[in-house]
């Protein structure tokens, strides 16, 4: 990224050196542009104190094995018990179910828009991708609720009320346009070149597309999926609604769940006081929560950095 | 069998072309189907409710008689308030970083990943920053301010990102032409190239916030209310906000309150897509203006 300076970097510098009223209240906002960037390193820096400070007492409480590899968690209940796995398989499951809706259909559907659609088709699919990507997610919980469960009830008729399925289903359809764009990009990036390569020996389309765009683009497309996995791992609305609030530890899609996101909201609604554990608790959660969000973000990053790399 | 024929093998490829052409077909119908469903079902579960009266009317516990009034009030001054915070730090904060270090320095690449890194954080943990720091902390209880504040932590990466893109698309012979000119660089920018960005800055604050009007998680969290009667009025007042109206409702066990819910989502989305509608409308005209 470093050049060498600019005609433009020079003229400012000269500017800057003056000695005058300008140059003075040059500096002043500078100073305050510099400030306003540097909230941004508070907030990460106040993230993490919070979630550390105010998760401390909880693990002085209750030792972090007993927490990691609890299989109970029942917050309210004497003795209470707070074993995360229940909500760390519950988030797993709609993180998973929802991959699997989301990743398939999101990729075709790039490999469409940059492949095969006119511009014509794409001037009305992009818009209603970004409409759909624009519903709030509190929104998409009620379709759960009152759409995805009805239908899934003819399927399955002893599905409860609120079920990881519909969880899945919904948090899918939302996070469909964020893959769906990711992979456009990662796919559109690749040199016209390969593919006219590849069409001169002969190959179908399809083969085009799969065999050279694909793998082309392959960093970018999975920066995507994990972009979009952890977009969904921290989904809260839709899956509080759609997916309940009982922390069970089980795999059955037709069961009611609780993921870490709906506990943190069910509990912060019902106001825990201060110094609680119950308080603590929800930083406990929020600060697993972060560490797989972060983990998955920091792969992702990686991976585009390694795709910019091959085509720029 | 003529040796025109094309082989079972070239056949093979052709077919195996077709059904691939066809599923992408498929893939990419289902976006505009699950939004077609999506709409459909939002106005014929909210319809019956639907009505001016249903806007201006006080919330109330009887399903039949509630309105969302509060509701929305309570979104329209979260939207503001947050506006008036993140707006300006953002726009200031992407200044720095793109016209005041054109050369990218470390320290710049690190405030960068950072960004980076806080637009990824889940809603919900920036609910756990307010709760810790604006209401309890700083003793601002459940009021709007608190909910304001971190709704702006919350949009920030995206105004800043935003606005750097628009910063980036302006032309570095409008900064030299203007500095050659003999004025400071700050001169040159808020001259020649905060107008000329003005329009692309626009459209990404006006979805960053239409983001914030949805967002309902981190408000739960710092307290806002599910139930109150009275308007906001100054910036220490309980509020609600539609999203956790639709919220409550939907979680409700009678179903006078969830097609209440029903109707507040059409109201909700109605809102949102004028917003984004108008951001779609500066969009095409700065590409537009910029292209000349």
């Amino acid at each position: 990224m470093s050049s060498a300076p600019s005609t433009y970097e020079n003229l400012a510098g000269r500017a800057k050196r003056k000695l005058t009223a300008r140059g003075f209240s040059e500096g002043a906002v500078k100073w305050i542009c510099f400030t306003c960037a540097f909230v941004s390193v508070l907030t990460t820096f106040g993230i993490i104190t919070v979630l550390i400070t105010q998760s401390a007492p909880f693990f002085r409480q209750v030792p972090i094995f007993s927490f990691f590899f609890g299989t109970e968690w029942a917050p309210t209940r004497e003795p209470a018990s707070f074993g995360v796995l229940p909500l760390v398989t519950g988030t797993l499951m709609i993180t998973v179910g929802a991959g699997l809706i989301a990743v398939p259909i999101g990729l075709l559907n790039a490999i469409f828009l940059s492949e095969y659609a006119s511009a014509k088709v794409r001037g009305i699919l992009k818009p209603a991708l970004e409409i759909l990507a624009g519903i709030p997610t509190v929104v998409y919980g009620y379709f759960g609720l009152f759409f995805v469960t009805p239908l899934l009830k003819h399927v399955l008729p002893d599905i409860q009320a609120s079920n990881a399925a519909s969880g899945a289903i919904v948090v899918g359809i939302m996070i469909l346009p964020l893959v769906s764009s990711l992979c456009e990009d990662a796919l559109t990036a690749v040199p016209r070149a390969l593919r006219e390569g590849a069409y001169g020996l002969g190959a179908t389309k399809r083969e085009v597309t799969a065999k050279i765009v694909v793998p082309a683009a392959l960093s970018g497309v999975m920066a995507s999926f994990i972009l979009a996995l952890s977009r969904a791992l921290g989904e809260t609305m839709a899956v509080t609604l759609a997916a309940g609030s009982n922390p069970n530890l089980t795999f059955n899609p037709a069961k009611s769940i609780e993921t870490m996101t709906a506990y943190i909201v069910s509990t912060a609604k019902g106001d825990a006081p201060t110094g609680t554990i119950k308080y603590q608790s929800l930083f406990a959660v929020g600060i697993t929560l972060f560490l797989f969000t972060m983990l998955m973000n920091m792969v992702a990053q990686r991976l585009v950095k390694k795709f910019r790399q091959v085509y720029s | 069998m003529s040796f025109l024929e094309p082989s079972a093998h070239r056949r093979r490829r052709a077919f195996k072309d077709n059904v691939f052409k066809y599923l992408c077909y498929a893939s990419a119908s289902v976006g505009v189907i699950l939004l077609l469903v999506f709409l459909v079902k939002m106005y014929l579960d909210g319809r019956e409710r639907l009505s001016l009266h249903f806007i201006k009317d006080s919330l109330s516990a009887r399903p039949a008689r509630t309105g969302i009034w509060e509701a929305v009030v309570g979104s329209f001054y979260v939207m503001l308030l947050t506006g008036l915070i993140a707006v300006p730090v953002g726009i200031a904060a992407a200044i720095y970083l793109e016209e005041f270090n054109r050369r990218k320095t470390r320290f710049v690449a690190f405030i960068q990943l950072n960004i980076a890194n806080l637009s990824g954080v889940p809603s919900i943990v920036y609910g756990l920053l307010g709760l810790a720091v604006f209401v309890r902390w700083m003793n601002l209880q459940q009021s709007i301010l608190a909910g304001a504040l971190t709704m702006s932590l919350l949009i920030l990466p995206m105004v800043i990102i935003v606005t750097q893109e628009a910063l980036k698309a302006v032309p570095s012979t409008y900064r030299e032409g203007s500095l050659a000119l003999g004025s400071t660089q700050w001169q040159a920018i808020r001259h020649q190239v905060l107008p000329s960005a003005s329009p692309g800055i626009l459209t990404g604050i006006i979805l960053a916030i239409s983001r914030a009007v949805g967002e309902t998680a981190p408000l739960i969290v710092v307290g806002a209310a599910s139930y109150v009667t009275t308007l906001p009025k100054g910036l220490g007042d309980k509020y609600t906000v539609l999203p956790i109206q639709i919220f409550d409702w939907a979680g409700e066990a009678r179903k006078g309150f969830n097609d209440a819910a029903a109707s507040a989502i059409v109201v909700l989305i109605v809102a949102l897509l004028a917003l984004n509608s108008v951001a779609i409308v500066l969009r095409a005209r700065a590409r537009k203006k910029l292209s000349m």
